[in-house]
């Protein structure tokens, strides 16, 4: 692979393309589009509809709009403390995670050493434990740790950002690891012909070139972090509590509140779509960034 | 075990070329040689407290009785030795057999649904590797569902499959005409599917993101050489960008199984704490045999099975495809 | 060389980092004598409405002993896992709600305080509640794991307009009167009475009551599961025969689990349902309390009554103190609090249940119609769910079961007496071995 990996963006050739092509692209396009938005537009319509509306026949139109429901939202559950506390955990989990695995990968890409392969394949196979064999235990430790060191790990955010920083790294080492191994290694020796050490090497050059790379994982582990349901329902509370589970209050003991549920999902939704469209341009911009040829 | 050490898609070419290393003798080398591993050593931290040490403990777990009248003080249950294990693969017992059904569907979903999302992604991607107008606004669109929280975009999947009140029966029963009545998509065989577009919707933009970045390492110059010789847009997918993807897929095809296979999210929400026969993923049949009976001995041996024979399989496909890799490097 | 040195800077500096995070807030079962942790089940229509009926309360119980409880609201969906691995670890609340069904459960985990004679003394005594709520709080002749709080029972709720005009004078008191009337409704796209198929407890709830009518428990009286007598095959047949036989349960229904049956009632697509307190739900999908009446639960003949008349499990919620607290003597004065008369007054007016506390229930608050139909249930014609430490699990296996053979029904495939026994033998088979 390093041999033919050259740093520039690479287009398909600049020749017109058939019809045939153009045809099946417009046609998987508009498919794959109305597949995607779907369930997107179910969640805009209900949002604006009553609750009586929500819970009786799907209408393409909405007969009556409301904007209640986004009002109600705050009130149901505490939206916005939920909220805070998924943008810190899930973000703290992305930024621990991305550093910890760039010094991973860098030392699996670069370094030949004893317990190498030990370590690449026990990381990787940690993808494969069953989340339920472990919950219990990890359970278990934290609570231990904090009864031995005083050090809150259950039901606080730092315990939930060390579970999920950790469930996103193996992917994003093995990731960063073949981004690395493409990223010519000559480079790395010219900077150190410049007189850098190897950590500013790996700062100073491969993390750049390697940018396309760490933003996905970067993405990876937020949206790990963002969504996980099953250990933030046993690891939280009130206070610690994160969206994936907080939007479950909006199915009570007594009624779904469906309208508010679609609307609150809105809510949490725009700053990450938001995210992810500034995430482009660096994505983007990282590519060409690598071109140092 | 050590086989799958091969694995590593691109551990030939580190071998192969590591001027870092031609360089180390050269260096002071006790310090070179603590390096790498002071790299690891956050990582290593994190993967023994979150990872491995539970599974350790998860392993004892599965040798223990460890009912309700144990859970308190679970280092005093009783040891059951291979028991939990006896009665989660004896498939004449209806405790085993509903586990085999599970596995298997598993297996079937897992399948369907990780080919699919590679599809859907691979296609997506080369399509959108020219600029035509319309490409970063759709580039951004297919990432919505990734970006949602899985919570809320499930939800909302299961609000659309309601029998009486969902769109899905709308349009295909009132609209369309399909069916004499409507059909059910939340219980019964056809949550199969239900869950499989579900799980589609959500897993491909993933499959997507990677192939994109993927495609950004083929160099121009292929495609250029490649339409000199006249082979036009198909063959040039064919020949240059499909080969190109091979170490992506190597990784994509892998991580989307073992998340697929150990998802527990998707059908969690869609179904709640009984999901319907033909949907009863392996996941949750597991959750459902330790949280819901409380018996987490039986649900640990459960585990350890199934991890058992995802070890198994991701040795087998990364022997395979880096075999396959080696031969066609040559 | 140097940069050597300041990478190894860079990766402890890291480590340290992690080490800082991890060294934040983070809470825990109250140690002090000042304060006591209580999490509080979802019974209001929100958790925020809960939050706001029970702070008042609590910092009312401050003023009083100048001890601070801690509150944090649970969503059902979280409740009875959040209390296992509280039960695993031994870190948890002080006090907890229950659901009352769960007392021989939890009770055989021994994470909850055992309330002896002492115990009880401490807030009053026995006496002080219903007969048929504390049959509820655990494995009979064992010491209650817990005290009631709030109680509840099914009881028929009707929509008058749809009777009137369907010709039905006045609301059905025996399961044939329930079955012609169901016919009378179902016309039109309306049926007669709506089912949660797809909800497991609810489920358990109708089939127990059933199977007492029939005749039939689901445990011997030894605690072994016992699923598969003619008179439980038969209760499980007649609840599902509703829709596969009677027709008068829409199909739909078969996979209804969010309390759809209840917005189908309130939007007049149903006449009748059996449920307990509904009425906020009713009134939040836009149905009056005019439009609605409320009767008991229907019984094969005669009047509600013990045994065969049985008409309703008992339902409601239970307050527990975890045993691991360290702050008993707060624990105690605060279950005390929670049941006393005025309290309970308070709180059983707010959430629309009925006080498991005799002097309270003599409160004019409870007079409602509504009301003395569920509290004369409760009185004299419920029974409480089995009180075996497997119950969880019977709920679960024997629940989809029902789940699944309503799944049959609505497909149109046909439930006989050997497939639903086929089902129950299964169900019965997952059960722990004794």
């Amino acid at each position: 692979m390093s041999e033919h990996a050259s740093r520039r963006a690479a287009p398909r050739s600049p020749m017109a393309a058939p019809r045939s092509f153009l045809w099946t692209r417009r046609i998987f396009l508009t498919l794959l589009t109305a597949f995607v938005v779907l369930p997107v537009y179910v969640m805009v319509s209900s949002s604006l509809k009553p609750l009586e509306d929500v819970s009786g026949k799907f209408e393409w139109i909405p007969s009556g709009l409301t904007l209640r429901p986004y009002v109600d939202i705050w009130e149901t559950v505490p939206l916005a403390d939920y909220f805070v506390n998924s943008i810190v955990v899930a973000g703290a989990a992305t930024v621990f995670s991305v550093a910890v695995a760039i010094f991973a990968a860098y030392a699996v890409s670069r370094y030949t050493f004893r317990g190498k392969r030990v370590f690449t394949v026990t990381v990787l196979s940690t993808q494969m434990f069953p989340g339920i064999l472990f919950l219990l235990p990890l359970f278990l430790i934290y609570v231990n740790i904090g009864n031995a060191t005083g050090i809150a790990l259950f039901g606080s955010r730092e315990g939930l950002i060390l579970t999920y920083l950790t469930f996103s790294l193996p992917f994003s080492i093995w990731m960063l690891t073949g981004y690395f191994d493409s990223i010519p290694r000559e480079l790395d020796e010219a900077a150190k012909v410049d007189g850098c050490g190897p950590i500013s090497a790996l700062f100073r050059v491969i993390v750049p070139a390697a940018s396309p790379g760490i933003i996905a994982v970067a993405v990876y582990a937020f949206m790990t972090a963002w969504g996980e349901v099953l250990f933030a329902s046993v690891m939280t509370n009130d206070t610690t509590r994160t969206l994936a589970v907080g939007l479950q209050g909006y199915a009570t003991q007594n009624d779904v509140y469906w309208n508010q549920v679609m609307a609150a999902s809105l809510v949490v939704s725009v700053p990450v779509v938001v995210g992810f469209l500034l995430l482009q341009r660096y994505l983007v911009a990282g590519l060409t960034a690598g071109a140092v040829k | 075990m050590t086989e799958t050490a091969v694995a590593h898609p691109t551990e030939p070419a580190v071998r192969k070329a590591t001027p870092g290393e031609a360089r180390a003798p050269r260096r002071s080398g006790r310090r070179r040689i603590a390096l790498p591993y002071l790299l690891l050593l956050p990582a290593l931290l994190l993967e023994l407290l979150v990872h491995l040490v539970p599974m350790l403990m998860g392993i004892v777990m599965s040798f223990k009785e460890l009912t309700q009248f144990y859970i308190r003080n679970w280092g005093e249950a009783p040891w059951s030795g291979l028991d939990n294990y006896t009665v989660a693969i004896d498939f004449d017992a209806p405790v085993g057999q509903a586990l085999l059904k599970s596995f298997l569907t598993t297996c079937l979903f897992t399948l369907l649904s990780v080919g699919l999302c590679w599809f859907l992604g691979t296609a997506a991607a080369i399509f959108l590797q020219e600029n035509f107008r319309g490409r970063g606004f759709l580039r951004t669109l297919f990432l919505v569902p990734y970006a949602l929280p899985v919570y809320a975009a499930v939800i909302t999947w299961a609000f659309m499959f309601q029998r009486d009140n969902g769109l899905i029966n709308h349009v295909l029963h009132d609209q369309l005409g399909i069916g004499d009545s409507p059909a059910f998509w939340l219980i019964g065989d056809n949550a199969f599917y239900t869950l499989l577009v579900v799980s589609v919707w959500k897993g491909w933009p993933f499959a997507f993101l990677t192939v994109m970045a993927g495609l950004q390492n083929i160099p121009r110059d292929m495609y250029e050489a490649a339409a000199l010789d006249g082979a036009g847009v198909w063959k040039q997918i064919r020949h240059i960008t499909l080969p190109s993807l091979r170490s992506v897929n190597q990784v994509l095809v892998l991580v989307l199984f073992l998340w697929t296979f150990n998802d527990f999210n998707t059908p969690f929400v869609l179904f709640g704490k009984a999901a319907p026969e033909s949907a009863d993923l392996i996941s949750l049949h597991i959750y459902q045999s330790s949280f819901q009976t409380w018996n987490f001995g039986t649900g640990s041996a459960m585990s350890v099975l199934l991890l058992l024979f995802l070890l198994v399989v991701t040795g087998v496909y990364l022997l395979l495809t880096s075999r396959g890799r080696k031969t066609s490097d040559v | 060389m140097r940069r050597v040195r300041a990478a190894v800077t860079g990766v402890v500096t890291l480590s340290l980092a992690f080490t800082a995070t991890a060294c934040g807030g983070g809470e825990g079962s109250s140690s002090s004598p000042k304060t006591l942790t209580y999490w509080a089940s979802n019974q209001g229509a929100s958790l925020e409405i809960d939050k706001k009926v029970l702070q008042p309360e609590l910092d009312q119980f401050e003023k009083e002993t100048g001890i601070k409880v801690k509150l944090e609201v649970i969503p059902w969906s979280d409740l009875l896992n959040r209390i296992l691995t509280a039960t695993t670890s031994g870190q948890g609340p002080d006090i907890l709600n229950i659901g009352n069904t769960w007392s021989a459960s939890l009770q055989s985990t021994g994470a909850l305080l055992p309330w002896d004679a002492k115990n009880l003394e401490a807030i009053g005594g026995k006496d002080r509640f219903v007969d048929s709520a504390l049959g509820s709080t655990g494995v009979p002749g064992k010491e209650p794991a817990a005290v009631p709080l709030y109680s509840m029972a099914y009881a028929l709720y009707y929509n008058k307009q749809m009777f009137k005009d369907a010709g039905i004078a006045k609301p059905p008191t025996t399961w044939d009167e329930v079955i012609a009337a169901g016919k009378k409704l179902s016309k039109d796209g309306k049926a007669g009475i709506g089912v949660e198929g797809s909800n497991l407890s609810n489920n358990i709830h109708q089939v127990f009551v059933l199977g007492k009518q029939h005749g039939a428990d689901f445990f011997t009286a030894d605690g072994k599961p016992d699923f598969t007598s003619d008179g439980a095959v038969a209760a499980v047949k007649q609840y599902i025969d509703l829709m596969a036989v009677q027709k008068i349960v829409a199909p739909g229904n078969a996979e209804y689990a969010q309390n759809q049956s209840l917005s189908d009632f309130a939007k007049n697509k149903t006449g009748m349902v059996l449920w307990q307190t509904p009425s906020q739900t009713f009134s939040s999908q836009g149905m009056g309390p005019d439009e609605w009446g409320v009767a008991p639960a229907p019984v094969p003949s005669g009047k509600p009554g013990q045994g065969a008349q049985t008409n309703s499990m008992v339902a409601g919620i239970n307050l527990a103190v975890f045993k691991n607290t360290k702050n008993l003597d707060g624990a105690l004065k605060f279950v005390k609090y929670m049941t006393s008369d005025e309290e309970q007054i308070a709180l059983n007016k707010a959430y629309g249940s009925v006080p498991p506390v005799k002097s309270a229930q003599k409160d004019a608050a409870f007079a409602d119609p509504s009301l003395t139909v569920i509290r004369d249930t409760l009185a004299t014609s419920a029974a409480a769910l089995p009180q075996v430490p497997e119950e969880s699990q019977f709920e679960t296996v024997v629940g989809t079961a029902v789940k699944e053979l309503f799944a049959d029904a609505a497909a149109g495939r046909p439930v006989t007496t050997e497939s639903v026994k086929a089902k129950l033998e299964k169900a019965q088979q997952q059960m722990p071995k004794k």
